[in-house]
């Protein structure tokens, strides 16, 4: 019988989830301690592990609490910082929008996936980590054997830099012996994205709709996945769904630097909207090379190493449950190549002009998402506080448009901006961290639409001098409106 | 400004007509402004840099200057500039900018 065509829906944001893997001793192997590590070796290796945080630290850390749901963004308002010197006592490591992991899981998790038999751990440490490892293949080598792995070309990951005598828990082999994009610190990179991603899909597809099919998976880490004849042309979330045990789903990255995420929530709600999935899951895993990215800056402070998490994220998009905030997709816009580059142009693009496509002035979103970096990591470094200036911006345009005086800027910030609480993690922090709140705030709260505002570093790969940005609106859904208004 | 950025400066500056020039600042608050204006004036204040010692004497003046801005079309001076006369501080990168040409 010949199939009728499917009817075009209202896509909705149902759920999302952020997991962080607390790696300390990965910190050393961040693009910019590495190459500060090799010209100053062990002097500042010592400085560094004195400054690196236990797992009980990062999961007291006030703005991890708030990215995995149990505690609001506003809540950083009334700490002083820096937050770590304000931690939360008896803080949880999972929460209704995630989880933290600590290091020895994060391993385990490394050795389940790698499906090219390329990680060999350590036999005094493998043991360590048994239970995770349940029903999986190591190779394990005694220390003079992964020390010749690594004269060989491996790369080392280590334990106990914290609060013992540093060790190499584990190798990664190189992928192949002539592909510069298979070398191993390449392949650790990938695989701790694929972790994270995983991690994060397992998380939402077990607490959200469990039985209910994945269609499809999009991408949209910053990780280049790929061998020497298409470096950064693979598939990760593929690989990422394979690794949370999702069976149903295809899957393609979609790739834009920090902007990512919400280019492939503009596409997922197409998707949806126009019929050719019911259920598409955003994915995203961390980025090992940003680990201590801004290290310089937090010893110069006596600050802990505060980039020591990868950061994983999954978004559910399906179609009008009825509940869930719509994905506005007549409100999504793209940073289109004749648009301007400055702050002010970025911002009336993605934000201003799609609200006046919709009669609403800026005062009409509840909150703005933009990049939302904790500010505790990038003002020590001179980045300044970048939520803090994007919500400004936004706060002139809006006394620029007549809507607020400019004296009730600060009000206007205070009133519709966040503090910005999540890690640099490069996609991470671009406005999506703030997805669980305010789906929450659109449903069991009194909010009725939130803006995401993304942008993205396209001139940072040398092929353009552009920026990029999208942003999308979520509204609370009309149907659940006229419920709560008839019940 | 970095020094490689003093470096291409002082090329510029030395390669044309001085007479022509003008340096129209964007530095976001006080401290960049008088840094900067100081810099491409009487020569780097940190003498680290190409410029230490070498006083370019430009005029100098900021976007943000009412005579700046009135010497632009109104309608691109909004367009360009728009907003930001509201997220900086003009009154102080003015005031920081006088002091610098008073020295």
């Amino acid at each position: 019988m010949i199939q009728e065509r499917r009817a075009i829906g209202v896509p909705v944001i149902r759920a999302a989830r952020f997991v962080l893997a607390h790696v300390p001793d990965l910190v050393m192997s961040g693009s910019k301690p590495r190459r500060e590590l090799a010209r100053q070796g062990e002097v500042l290796r010592t400085q560094l592990r004195a400054h690196l945080r236990s797992f009980r630290d990062a999961v007291a850390y006030p703005p991890h609490q708030v990215l995995i749901g149990n505690q609001v963004p506003e809540l950083l308002y009334e700490f002083p910082r820096p937050w770590h010197m304000r931690p939360m006592d008896n803080a949880p490591a999972v929460g209704a929008a995630g989880m933290i992991i600590d290091q020895d899981s994060f391993y385990a998790w490394l050795a389940r996936a790698d499906t090219a038999n390329l990680i060999v751990l350590d036999d005094a440490y493998a043991p360590r980590i048994a239970a995770g490892l349940e029903g999986v293949r190591v190779s394990t080598r005694d220390a003079a054997g992964l020390a010749r792995a690594v004269s060989a070309g491996a790369e080392p990951f280590h334990c106990d830099g914290h609060d013992g005598d540093v060790r190499v828990a584990g190798v990664v082999l190189p992928g192949h012996e002539e592909d510069e994009s298979l070398r191993a610190p390449v392949l650790l990179e990938n695989l701790a994205a694929k972790v994270t991603g995983a991690l994060a899909l397992r998380r939402l597809r077990d607490e959200v709709a469990p039985h209910e099919p994945v269609d499809f998976l999009l991408g949209s880490g910053e990780e280049a996945v790929g061998d020497r004849y298409q470096r950064g042309g693979g598939n990760l979330a593929k690989a990422i769904g394979e690794l949370a045990g999702v069976r149903t789903p295809g899957g393609a990255d979609v790739k834009a630097f920090c902007a990512g995420p919400v280019h492939a929530l503009i596409l997922a709600g197409a998707l949806i909207a126009a019929g050719v999935h019911r259920r598409v899951v955003v994915v995203g895993g961390g980025s090992l090379a940003k680990l201590g990215m801004k290290f310089r800056g937090h010893l110069t402070v006596d600050y802990p190493i505060l980039e020591d998490v990868l950061a994983g994220m999954a978004i559910d998009v399906v179609a009008d449950d009825g509940r869930s905030p719509e994905l506005r997709l007549d409100a999504a816009m793209v940073h289109r190549i004749e648009d301007g580059g400055a702050g002010h142009h970025m911002y009336g693009a993605l934000a201003q002009a799609p609200l006046r496509t919709l009669g609403l002035r800026l005062s009409d979103v509840d909150r703005f998402a933009v990049e939302l970096h904790n500010p505790d990591i990038t003002e020590p470094a001179g980045s300044g506080d970048v939520p803090g200036n994007n919500y400004t911006m936004l706060a002139a345009l809006a006394a620029r448009a007549g809507e607020i005086t400019r004296e009730q800027m600060p009000a206007f910030v205070r009133a519709h901006g966040l503090p910005g609480f999540s890690p640099t993690q490069g996609h991470i922090p671009s406005a999506i961290p703030y997805l669980p709140h305010a789906i929450l705030g659109l449903t069991e709260g009194t909010m009725t639409r939130v803006q995401f505002i993304a942008k993205g570093s396209l001139f940072l790969g040398r092929m353009t001098g552009m920026s990029d940005g999208a942003s999308i609106l979520l509204e609370r859904n009309a149907q659940f409106l006229r419920k709560g208004v008839t019940s | 400004m970095d020094l490689e950025e003093q470096g291409t400066i002082k090329r510029v500056v030395e390669g044309s007509e001085r007479s022509r020039m003008v340096v129209l600042l964007g530095t976001p608050n006080k401290g960049s402004t008088t840094m900067i204006a100081l810099t491409l004036t009487q020569g780097d204040p940190s003498y680290a840099g190409p410029l230490a010692g070498v006083p370019l004497g430009l005029p100098i003046h900021h976007i943000l200057e009412p005579e700046v801005r009135e010497a632009i079309p109104a309608d691109v001076y909004a367009r360009e500039i728009g907003p930001l006369e509201f997220v900086l501080d003009a009154t102080g990168i003015s005031a920081a900018l006088k002091d610098v040409r008073a020295r």
